[in-house]
């Protein structure tokens, strides 16, 4: 008999807890009296008292007749001086580039009324033309924070630019020490030209460069430089560590590169093996086709083991990791020469230079690693950053300026950051808050959003990318650039600064080619502009490295990784409540971090999620954080996300929210480990994490599937499994009996393809979904609730292989090491939809075009639908979330409405909601096409979700189209792959399923 | 900045500064120009109507009044063809280069200079030969005019009103006979009654019959009648009420004040603007876009500058304050409407939704923008398929399956995400 593999979606459900069990029979939790889900405690009793009553009825009466009343007299207010490419009512694309700590997206603006509402990738890039990051997406939002600073502060006081201009020259000019320029990694070629310009004038002057996720030894290692991975090209991927896919250098185009190898069909039955060994269960371990939990500690180790295999002196794996995996590790590697890449994300320099090392020997350079076209999204050098700190504190050190910096918060050192700029003279800020750091100096000076500035950027060697602005500074803010210009007495502002440094790279009528490429976005003809800092180079030989052992964690026995989350990242959009509520992909926890540790941990110390862990770190500090239990996170370590704990004013929406992680990395040598030994202690107090994941239950259904390459190699039409009922007839196809007549689809017939084994989980489409659609954002006692109202959720199921009774005994436990499987779920489009069946007032219908319609404004609210609804993607307003105190996000002040898409209605209290398909989009894409007398083209109508994946995961269009992609595909693998979640309830889905194919060992 | 960004791109609002050109004072020796001109190839004619439309119309007639600047009727006859084309390019070029008749016509007409037009001479011919044609016409109407009425004389609407003159009377002369029915009727009544109580003796029961008084009271003591009164009182009462009711919300006729009493019927209907010269958008947009001041400039910044409306689009510019027009058309935000899909695609002619709209001194809200309202029309309309090949297979596969109109309704026209989403 074959094993099977059993699924869950979490802890809970894996050991079926009695919560679980109760929740998991309710469509909706236990009906919560308001004043509870609003969270002012108080409570006034569950009967409704005869005042409220009488108040009610006058409310009522005084309601009709003021209803009954003229409407109010509405304006409309045309320009004075219209702009002569904005026309009301149609959006205009604008190219420009997202650049945050390493993550580097190539974006399309969408700009309705000159307002940005809407991030897209840039097709014309060739490394993010498929999608992008969940934070670029979130990016638009930033742009509209009411909490950015709205003029220049001088020592905390709003002053006038020419008052501070005038200041800081004086200062300057009067300044005696060192000039510090502190940034985080700058990638723009003008930018740092002009810093090294403005540094010249000053005489005394460092640039000091500092990412708070540093890859300092990894540049180290390199040369300087991030090597130019190419993931396609691997066939062999091994990561120690390296959470490439989701935050680790420039995840967006390894997405990219590495799914284009790990796509297959009927024609192509090849894809990348990856192995991963790491401590927590990170976005790319989910991923892993092998997977090995090692402790930090044992990085250095493992690199060794694999080193030594591959040259022959025989692997010493350290006892607690799995031989086998290094065993097959190193087999693979030597078979694949030339095709293989092995990639680290620890900060150790040994373990770099043994990877370079490794690399050079499985011929990488040159082949999966592009040695001409480096990485520079992270040139962030730690010495030279622990180097000013101390300089900062021994006095030496004049005048400081920090930009896209925060290093009283995100350095480990913070504390001795703070007491050295007291000793600074001159401490100017470009923050556009008052963040921890802004806090500290003498002028904050705010920067411009990056969608009001000029910029230009290369993230890879002779890959050039520029940034318009798209919208006029909404506050008296001025980009830094300009600031640089104004306080070194030149007189030209950044816009020609840029252009005149572009001459450089022009060929022919210099205007034609820059109108060419401010529209196009990108130059990629080879031409690099970028002019590196020397001095990041480390000298250190393999030999050298192989010899050193391990930076030992000290402090504790159990090891803490301070980790970046895929949607907080460092913390620098923490105040974005988009990213605050979009779903961690692996812990699907929201709002908070936590000490996410593995289930045996737990079970040793007596802990159940949600139990606060007072955790003790170097020098007996402590913070308190609850406790997640995590699936596959190492044992004897925990992990715990960096981007938390602020306390700033500047902040509202970040305040209070989880606590600072960035104190525990570890600081020796002139290095920064991301990794520190802790010491644990339970405290008597919980606090709830809310998780979107565990709202739902599957019932032991067969809602994902996966299978092995090795038996799609054999046959791809046995690898996924298609429910047949019984009849007596024979075994049937669910769609064979039906009690409903079929619709006919004459002009379109929209549908979706999920490929699973594309989706790598990072959950950008959510985000894409809720700018487009305007969902709001609910907050975290809501998201308890068990009320989020994202329409589009990325399921995570957990699975092992379930093996036969008898063998429990032997069976390792499930959770220590479980695969991963994602899958976004929306809305379905059934053509035999049950929530369209039941409900009452006819508010969702079947479209002529196979979209599930829903029409607001007639929906009374009975959630019939919902109850009736097997996929459980129907959200109910449970709430008014606009202009509601209660939810003081985007949608409660008018800076931040300014986001909100103007074709999509924001939906009010008490009416049901869901994945429309994007049926604007759709609706717009017909109109076009009839406007200009044709049939629409395959790829015009695309979803939210499917434009923004950057792994091409989603493709939707229009099956009865027999030349689109998604005719095509479903062609090609219908019997093969393609299957429909519940097919035996004969609901017949316009969404279908591709089963994930794994490469397994 | 976003202007700067594509600056090069600029396309120029095309500059419709109206203002005077040629006189009929002057004395010409009448060249014979207009025969040159192809009258009889319809082609330019078009050409040369459109060009006409969209650029002279606004200041100049084909007939001869004064609009703004001088009718044109016969101008091909007053003024040699390339004086016409130099003056069209370049007014102002040609007066300073001290031509005695364009002095002459700059000065008769108050020293507005005519806005210099990019025209090729080709196409400053086609407007010219326009013009000739367009003579011509007006020439030929009134004859025909005159030999059409004779035959047709009141046959139509007169007839109508012959016979409704007629109901009428006989309508007056059937009531005056029945008054006089009904009163001799009664004086004969009374006569007999006086005569039996006077002169016959008549036993208790007939005198009780011939005294017979009507008793009212009665009839509305009486429960029957008592509760349809109330009945009717209530229904009417009902009637109203829901009437009302339904039509909250509902401001059909709606014609507020707006900050400037700009007219439609002046700008539309006399001066045959088209609605797309201000209406920026309504081929292209979802919204036809209320006109934004530098619009108005274009010909405002010439005409009727002393105007006190006309002063507050001035002082609206000059203090960097928009014009506040208050909203007629209000759609609620969960309607989704386009204007282009209607207007470029449904071919449907602004009036249809709203109105007279070039008879309008004030504009007012002509439809009542229901849903029904909306949904009627989607019934019946048909759509306007005609050579655009998104409709070409759909045409074919209704035709197969129905005999009906392919309206907008076959196409999914009443389906709710047709509007709201």
């Amino acid at each position: 008999m074959q094993d099977r593999i059993k699924y869950w979606k979490g802890i809970e459900e894996l050991e079926n807890t009695p919560g679980f069990a109760k929740n998991a029979h309710n469509e909706f939790p236990e009906f919560l009296p308001i004043n509870e889900a609003k969270g002012d405690g108080e409570s006034s009793g569950a009967t409704a008292p005869r005042r409220d009553f009488l108040k009610l009825l006058g409310f009522g009466l005084a309601a009709a007749t003021l209803a009954s009343c003229e409407a109010p007299v509405r304006k409309a207010i045309p320009y004075l001086n219209k702009p002569v490419d904005v026309e009301p009512g149609v959006a205009n694309w604008y190219a420009s580039t997202y650049f945050n700590n390493g993550d580097f997206n190539s974006i399309l603006v969408k700009s309705r009324e000159g307002r940005p509402i809407k991030i897209e990738p840039n097709p014309s890039s060739s490394l993010t033309p498929m999608g992008t990051s969940s934070k670029a997406q979130a990016s638009v939002l930033s742009l509209y924070d009411n909490n950015r600073l709205r003029t220049p502060l001088i020592k905390g006081k709003e002053a006038e630019w020419k008052k501070v201009d005038s200041e800081i020259r004086s200062a300057l000019s009067r300044v005696s020490g060192k000039v510090a320029f502190v940034s985080s990694t700058v990638i723009s070629p003008s930018t740092k030209q002009l810093i090294n310009e403005f540094g010249a004038k000053t005489g005394n002057f460092e640039h000091v460069t500092y990412d708070a996720n540093s890859a300092s030894a990894l540049i180290g290692a390199n040369g300087g430089v991030v090597p130019g991975y190419d993931f396609s090209k691997a066939n062999i991927i091994v990561s120690i560590g390296a959470d490439f896919l989701g935050t680790w250098v420039a995840p967006i185009p390894f997405a990219k590169q590495y799914i284009q190898n790990r796509k297959v069909s009927s024609d192509n039955r090849n894809m990348s093996r990856h192995y991963q060994f790491e401590t927590i269960m990170s976005l790319t371990g989910a991923n892993a086709d092998v997977r090995v939990p090692i402790k930090p500690s044992e990085e250095l180790a493992v690199v060794k083991a694999i080193y030594n295999g591959l040259s022959g002196q025989g692997s010493s794996a350290p006892a607690t990791v799995d031989k086998k995996a290094i065993d097959a590790v190193i087999k693979d590697l030597r078979a694949n020469n030339g095709r293989a890449l092995v990639v680290s994300g620890s900060n150790d320099p040994a373990v770099q230079t043994l990877i370079t090392a490794i690399n050079k020997s499985i011929g990488a350079e040159g082949t999966t690693i592009d040695t001409a076209a480096p990485y520079f999204v992270k040139q962030g050098n730690d010495a030279q950053m622990l180097r000013l700190i101390e300089e900062m504190n021994n006095g030496s050190v004049g005048a400081v300026f920090f930009y896209s910096a925060n290093p009283v918060y995100d350095h480990p050192l913070a504390e001795r950051v703070a007491s050295g700029l007291k000793r600074v003279a001159l401490k100017v800020s470009f923050a556009d808050r008052v963040d921890e750091t802004a806090a500290l100096v003498d002028y904050v000076t705010p920067d411009n959003h990056y969608l009001e500035s000029w910029n230009d950027y290369e993230p890879k060697r002779g890959f050039l990318s520029l940034a318009q602005p798209v919208i006029s500074p909404i506050f008296m803010t001025r980009q830094m650039q300009d600031s640089l210009l104004t306080w070194s007495g030149n007189n030209t502002n950044f816009y020609e600064y840029l252009r005149n440094n572009w001459r450089k790279s022009a060929s022919g009528d210099f205007n034609a080619f820059w109108e060419k490429a401010v529209h196009d976005g990108v130059l990629e003809n080879g031409t690099s502009m970028l002019a590196l800092s020397t001095g990041a180079a480390s000298t250190m030989t393999a030999a050298d490295a192989a010899g050193r052992a391990s930076k030992a964690v000290a402090g504790g026995k159990i090891e803490a990784v301070v980790y970046e989350k895929v949607a907080i990242g460092t913390g620098s959009e923490a105040n974005n409540p988009w990213l605050q509520e979009m779903a961690d992909p692996i812990s699907k926890a929201t709002w908070d971090n936590y000490v996410a540790m593995s289930q045996s941990m737990a079970k040793e110390m007596d802990i159940v999620q949600g139990n606060v862990i007072k955790v003790t770190y170097a020098n007996g500090k402590t913070l308190e954080l609850p406790a997640l239990i995590q699936p596959g996170q190492a044992a004897g370590t925990v992990g715990i996300a960096m981007g938390y704990g602020r306390e700033v004013e500047s902040m509202p929406t970040a305040k209070g929210r989880g606590a600072n992680a960035f104190p525990i990395a570890t600081v020796a040598d002139n290095t920064i480990l991301f990794a520190g030994g802790v010491q644990l202690e339970k405290t008597g107090s919980t606090v709830e994490i809310a998780q979107m994941q565990t709202h739902h239950t599957i019932m032991d259904r067969l809602v994902v599937q996966e299978n092995t390459l090795a038996n799609y190699k054999k046959n791809p039409k046995e690898v996924t499994e298609y429910i047949r009922i019984a009849t007596h007839e024979g075994p049937a196809k669910p769609a064979a009996i039906s009690l409903w007549d079929d619709y006919e689809y004459k002009n379109h017939h929209w549908g979706m393809v999920v490929d699973l084994n594309s989706c790598i989980g990072c959950g950008a489409c959510t985000i894409s979904c809720q700018a487009e659609n305007n969902i709001p954002v609910v907050g975290k006692q809501e998201v308890l609730n068990r009320r989020e109202m994202h329409w589009m959720r990325i399921d995570r199921y957990y699975s092992a292989v379930e093996h036969e009774a008898k063998d429990y005994q032997t069976m390792e436990n499930p959770a220590d090491n479980p695969s991963v499987i994602f899958q976004p779920m929306m809305c379905q489009h059934c053509n035999h939809a049950p929530c369209e069946t039941v409900c009452p007032v006819a508010a969702t219908m079947h479209s002529s075009e196979g979209i599930n319609q829903m029409a607001y404004n007639r929906c009374v609210g009975t959630r019939y639908c919902a109850n009736n609804c097997p996929y459980k993607v129907r959200r109910f307003n449970w709430f008014a979330y606009s202009n509601n105190d209660k939810f003081d996000f985007n949608m409660n002040n008018d800076l931040g409405k300014m986001v909100l898409n103007p074709d999509v209605t924001v939906r009010s209290r008490g009416v049901m909601e869901k994945c429309s398909f994007c049926v604007q989009r759709v609706q717009l894409g017909k109109l076009e096409a009839k406007r200009e007398n044709r049939r629409p083209v395959d790829g015009e109508i695309v979803s939210a979700c499917a434009q923004s994946c950057p792994t091409d995961a989603i493709i939707f269009g229009d099956m009865l189209d027999p030349e689109s992609r998604i005719s095509k595909t479903l062609a090609r693998e219908k019997g093969e792959r393609a299957f429909h979640v519940l097919e035996e309830l004969n609901v017949q889905p316009n969404v279908t399923y591709l089963t994930k194919i794994r490469n397994l060992a | 900045m976003i202007s700067c960004i594509l600056r090069a791109k600029t396309k120029f609002l095309i500059a419709f500064l109206f203002a005077l050109t040629a006189s009929f004072g002057v004395s010409t020796s009448g060249y014979a120009q207009g025969a040159s001109l192809p009258v009889d190839d319809a082609g330019i004619v078009s050409a040369g109507e459109s060009l006409y439309k969209n650029n002279c119309v606004v200041c100049h007639s084909v007939g001869s009044d004064v609009v703004v600047g001088p009718g044109l009727k016969g101008v091909n006859e007053r003024r040699a063809q390339p004086w016409l084309v130099s003056w069209i390019k370049n007014s102002q070029a040609l007066i300073q280069s001290g031509d005695k008749d364009a002095i002459a016509v700059y000065n008769q007409f108050n020293k507005q200079a005519m806005p210099s037009f990019a025209f090729s001479d080709d196409e400053v011919k086609a407007i010219l030969t326009y013009i000739k044609s367009a003579e011509a016409a007006a020439a030929e109407a009134p004859a025909a005019g005159a030999v059409d009425a004779a035959p047709g004389k009141n046959v139509g609407t007169d007839a109508i009103g012959a016979i409704g003159g007629y109901l009428d009377i006989i309508l007056v002369v059937l009531i005056i006979v029945l008054i006089v029915l009904v009163v001799t009727l009664l004086l004969i009544s009374s006569l007999l009654k006086n005569y039996l109580n006077k002169n016959k003796e008549l036993d208790e029961y007939d005198a009780e019959v011939v005294n017979q008084r009507f008793d009212f009271s009665k009839v509305y003591k009486s429960k029957a009648v008592r509760t349809l009164v109330v009945l009717i009182f209530v229904i009417v009462l009902l009637d109203l009420a829901l009437g009302k009711v339904m039509g909250i919300g509902i401001q059909e006729g709606y014609a507020p004040t707006q900050p400037i009493a700009f007219s439609h019927k002046l700008h539309a209907g006399e001066h045959q603007i088209d609605c797309n010269y201000c209406h920026t958008t309504v081929y292209e947009s979802k919204s036809a876009s209320i006109p934004s001041a530098n619009i108005c400039m274009n010909c405002h910044s010439q005409i009727k500058t002393e105007s006190p409306e006309i002063q507050k689009i001035y002082k609206a510019l000059e203090r960097n304050k928009p014009i506040e027009w208050v909203r007629i058309h209000n759609l609620p935000d969960l309607a989704y409407f386009n204007h282009s899909q209607h207007t470029q695609v449904g071919g449907i002619e602004c009036q249809t939704c709203h109105g007279p709209i070039q008879e309008m001194e004030v504009v007012y809200q002509y439809s009542p923008l229901t849903m029904g309202w909306c949904i009627d029309c989607h019934r019946e309309t048909p759509l306007n398929t005609e050579g655009n090949a998104y409709y070409d297979n759909l045409v074919k596969l209704h035709e197969e399956s129905s005999k009906g109109a392919f309206t907008v309704t076959s196409n999914g026209g009443a389906e709710c995400s047709k509007c709201h989403y």
